[in-house]
This record gives C-alpha cells, sequence and structure tokens, in this order.
C-alpha cells in the first residue's frame, strides 16, 4: 500500500468574483509562505499594461501579520500580478487592537444633566440619563442615546463612523453631527415637540429623523442579539 | 455657626443685588442676624440699594489687605441691628482679592452671623471665582428670558463643580400678563430647562425699582407682592414650607377691584 504524499500547500490562490483570494497556512514559517508565494506568482501571466488593478483578500488564520509582513507581501503583489490587497480576514488581533475595539464598543453611561458650556467626550457609546441643554455638547465615537430632551449639540461617530445614530426621548437638537455630516433643525418655530426620535445618515449622505422605533431597522448592528 | 449663600446669575441685570439686599432685609425682619457681602470690586450697587452708601468707610479690600479690622468695615442698617453690609471697594478691581482671602472671609464672618449673603457680580471670570469661594449654599435667579436663563444654566454647571450644595432657582420678574399671551417662559418650562430646585418666584414690579432708587428695599413695605415674594423667599431659606404666590389668582381679583372702580388694569 502506498501512502500518498500530498504535500501541505502553503498558499491556496482562489479566484472569486470580487478578487483574488490567498489563504495562507498558519503553520509554517512565514519565509515559506513567501518563497512559495513567489513560485506561485511567477508562473502566472503577467498581467496586460493598463488592465485594473486586482483586488486581493488575504485569509491568514491564526497567523499575525506585522505591518512589514504585509509590506513585502505587496510588494510580491507589485512584482508579479499588479494587485492589492484589499482585505486581510484573520482570526488573531494583538492586545492593543482588542483593547482599542474594546474601547469604541463599551457604553458610557451618566446620570446628569450637561449644561450650556460643558462638554462631554467618550469613546464608544454613550447613553445619558438626562438632558442636554442648549449650548452643552456630547461627543462619541459611537452611538448617542439621550433619555431626556436633546436640546443642545450631539456629534456621533466621531472617527468617521457615518452608521452611528442619535437618539433621544425629546429631540429639539441645535444641532446634530454624525461623522462629518452636519445638520441643524429648519428656523421656523413651533414645529412642536418631538418625542422619541432617532438621527441617521440616509444613502443620500443627509441626516434624517425619524421615529426611534425605525432605528432598528436601519442600524440592526446597535441591537444586541440576546441568548438562546 | 451661620451659612454662607451666594448670589448669582452669570447674566448681568437681571436682579442679584436686589434680590440679596430684599433677602437680607426680609431674613432680618424674622429677626436673624444677617451679614450682605458685595463682592463686585468696582461697581460696587449693594450700599446704594440698601441706603447705606454714605456711611462707608473701609471696604473689603481693606479688610483683605488687613488695613482695617473685619467689625470696622462692616456698616449696620439704618433700620435693623442685626443686619449688617460689607462693602466692596470702588477703586479697585476683581484681582484685588483672590479665593483663598474670600474663603477666610466669609469664615470669619459665619461665625458672628446666622446668614451670610454674598452678592455675586455678573460673568464667571475672576469676581465669580471670588464670590463662590466661601459660600455653602448658592442661590441662581433668572428671568423668564431665553438669554438669562442659558447663563442660569452655564453658572449651574459652574456651581456643581465647587464645594456647594445643590443650587436653589429664584425666577425674577415675572410677568403674569406676557406668560398669559404665552410671549414668555413659563417657570415650570425654566425649572424642566435648569434641573434644580425653584426657591420662589417673583412678579415684576415698577415699586422694586422705585424702593431701590430710594435707598429702602421693597421688602419693608408689607403692601406690596413682590415684598411678599422675597419675605415667602425668606421663610423658605430658613427652611419654612411656604407654598409658591399664585400670581395669576391675584391678579384677577385686582384687575376686577379696579375694574369697578373704572381703572385700566
Amino acid at each position: 500500500m502506498t501512502q500518498k504524499q500530498v504535500k501541505q500547500q502553503n498558499v491556496i490562490i482562489k479566484g472569486t468574483k470580487d478578487g483574488l483570494t490567498f489563504v495562507l497556512n498558519d503553520q509554517c514559517a512565514f519565509e515559506d509562505v513567501m518563497e512559495e508565494l513567489a513560485d506561485k506568482l511567477s508562473e502566472r501571466p503577467q498581467p496586460q499594461e493598463n488592465s485594473a488593478r486586482v483586488r486581493i483578500k488575504l485569509v491568514t488564520g491564526k497567523r499575525y501579520l506585522e505591518k512589514e509582513q504585509i509590506a513585502m507581501l505587496q510588494e510580491q503583489f507589485n512584482d508579479h500580478i499588479s494587485a492589492d490587497i484589499d482585505t486581510i480576514e484573520t482570526d488573531v488581533i494583538t492586545k492593543e487592537e482588542a483593547e482599542e475595539m474594546r474601547l469604541d464598543s463599551q457604553i458610557t453611561r451618566l446620570a446628569r444633566v450637561v449644561r450650556s458650556g460643558q462638554v462631554i467626550e467618550v469613546r464608544g457609546d454613550l447613553v445619558l440619563i438626562g438632558d442636554v441643554n442648549p449650548g452643552g455638547t456630547v461627543k462619541a465615537t459611537g452611538n448617542i442615546y439621550v433619555l431626556g430632551a436633546l436640546r443642545g449639540v450631539a456629534h456621533a461617530g466621531r472617527n468617521d463612523n457615518k452608521q452611528a445614530v442619535i437618539c433621544a426621548g425629546e429631540m429639539s437638537p441645535s444641532q446634530l453631527r454624525i461623522a462629518d455630516v452636519i445638520t441643524r433643525p429648519p428656523e421656523q418655530e413651533g414645529d412642536g415637540v418631538r418625542e422619541m426620535e432617532c438621527a441617521y445618515i440616509d444613502e443620500n449622505d443627509q441626516i434624517v429623523l425619524d421615529r426611534m422605533l425605525k432605528v432598528g431597522q436601519v442600524r440592526p448592528h446597535i441591537s444586541d442579539d440576546l441568548p438562546e | 455657626m451661620g451659612e454662607a449663600i451666594v448670589v448669582t446669575s452669570g447674566k448681568g441685570g437681571v436682579g442679584k443685588t436686589t434680590t440679596t439686599a430684599n433677602l437680607g432685609t426680609a431674613l432680618a425682619l424674622n429677626g436673624k442676624r444677617v451679614c450682605l457681602v458685595d463682592t463686585d470690586i468696582g461697581l460696587r450697587n449693594l450700599d446704594v440699594v440698601m441706603g447705606l452708601e454714605n456711611r462707608i468707610i473701609y471696604d473689603l479690600v481693606d479688610v483683605v489687605n488687613g488695613d482695617c479690622r473685619l467689625h470696622q468695615a462692616l456698616i449696620k442698617d439704618k433700620r435693623f441691628e442685626s443686619l449688617s453690609l460689607l462693602p466692596a471697594a470702588q477703586t479697585k478691581d476683581k484681582s484685588a482679592v483672590q479665593p483663598a482671602q474670600m474663603k477666610k472671609l466669609v469664615e470669619e464672618l459665619k461665625q458672628d452671623y446666622d446668614y451670610v449673603l454674598i452678592d455675586c457680580p455678573a460673568g464667571i471670570e475672576q469676581g465669580y471665582k471670588n464670590a463662590v469661594a466661601g459660600a455653602d449654599q448658592a442661590i441662581v435667579v433668572t428671568t423668564p428670558e431665553i438669554s438669562s436663563v442659558r447663563d442660569a444654566d452655564r453658572i449651574i454647571g459652574l456651581l456643581e463643580k465647587e464645594e456647594i450644595s445643590a443650587p436653589r432657582l429664584i425666577v425674577n420678574r415675572i410677568r403674569p400678563q406676557m406668560i398669559k399671551t404665552g410671549d414668555a417662559i413659563e417657570v415650570d418650562e425654566i425649572v424642566s430647562i435648569l434641573a434644580v430646585d425653584l426657591l420662589g418666584i417673583v412678579a415684576d414690579d415698577d415699586d422694586v425699582i422705585k424702593a431701590s432708587n430710594s435707598g429702602e428695599p421693597i421688602a419693608m413695605d408689607p403692601k406690596s407682592r413682590a415684598s411678599l415674594a422675597y419675605r415667602n423667599i425668606a421663610r423658605r431659606i430658613s427652611g419654612e414650607s411656604v407654598p409658591l404666590m399664585n400670581l395669576d389668582e391675584d391678579k384677577g381679583m385686582f384687575t376686577k377691584v379696579k375694574k369697578f372702580f373704572g381703572i385700566r388694569a
């Protein structure tokens, strides 16, 4: 009985409609990956001039890629097939990255009134159990939920997170900002009290106001899944 | 050991000095020992409103600099033995006093008086910092105007940072007629925005200005409605529970009487 010696491939290339996917073995040394990649890429025909650059997705499994290593890979792609690393799918992140993610997804709860001249700045989401008075400002990298009246300025998604939302028990802000989009209420008075509303960026890159319950439909990710 | 209460507002011209003078007078009427401190150095008014301007020899800056003793600078009121005034200096400016010095001064006054009422200057700079330095409590004065409410909100935010119990609110110069027509902000709305306890409301009254001009606080006049309002507030400060005045009802009665005699309401 002859045992078939299947050599473990360190680089597997797959073609998809979005571009190429490179699955890198996460058990071997990085040099081996580079070596095999160079081999495989050199077998491929050089792309024609002026052709669109191919987008590459790297799947690295449990291998953590350093910045320099990503640069080396990119260099290889430049040399052989003029393609760009678009996304990297990995199972591992560094502690710092994890900490950053934690900070950006944390929820800060505050029970107070944000008064004129006061600025509250948080990372992640902000739940304010109280009001934001005219002249007061609340800022968050994530979403902002004001249980009371929002009469001042609210700025959600501060590091360009266009998915962020602003919800308020009473929505009468002097200004709303989400990522880099700014809006203010129409000038005419006597619009009536706007209760239980949410603000988000629509497909036209405009901030729109809607009933609060709508937020679950337009931004499903803000709702947590309950364990079964 | 007395209590030190700062009367502040942020915005100028809402009636801090008038309120201080009248609350001081009303508290003295109730037999309390009261000292009024004017911290508006350079723009002193409290002595004028109290009608004590011509009795000033030494002032707050003199006391702080050690040019005189505290009791030498204190002016006894004409009407009440138990009411005194520590006037501000008119020739210096706010930087002539430091918060630490004010704190020491107020501490000293609290030994001899039940209430030390500190009249705060407008603004949120040095003068404000001096005024709140020694205070245990704060009264925020506002009028039913959007700018005044905004500044009151700012001041309350700043007071929260100090070691002072939660500030209480006086809404001054209310014009019931304007509220009725919907042209002025309602007291309830002001309280809901500022989210602090309401200490009292005072209706707009020409007699208040008249009384101030004659150096006789309106609180001395038992017939005036503003006087009653100040007396009520003074009782609340002393811990009594006094219901808020109903501005509307009384007005209705007055109007009826006036109408009966054919006087324009």
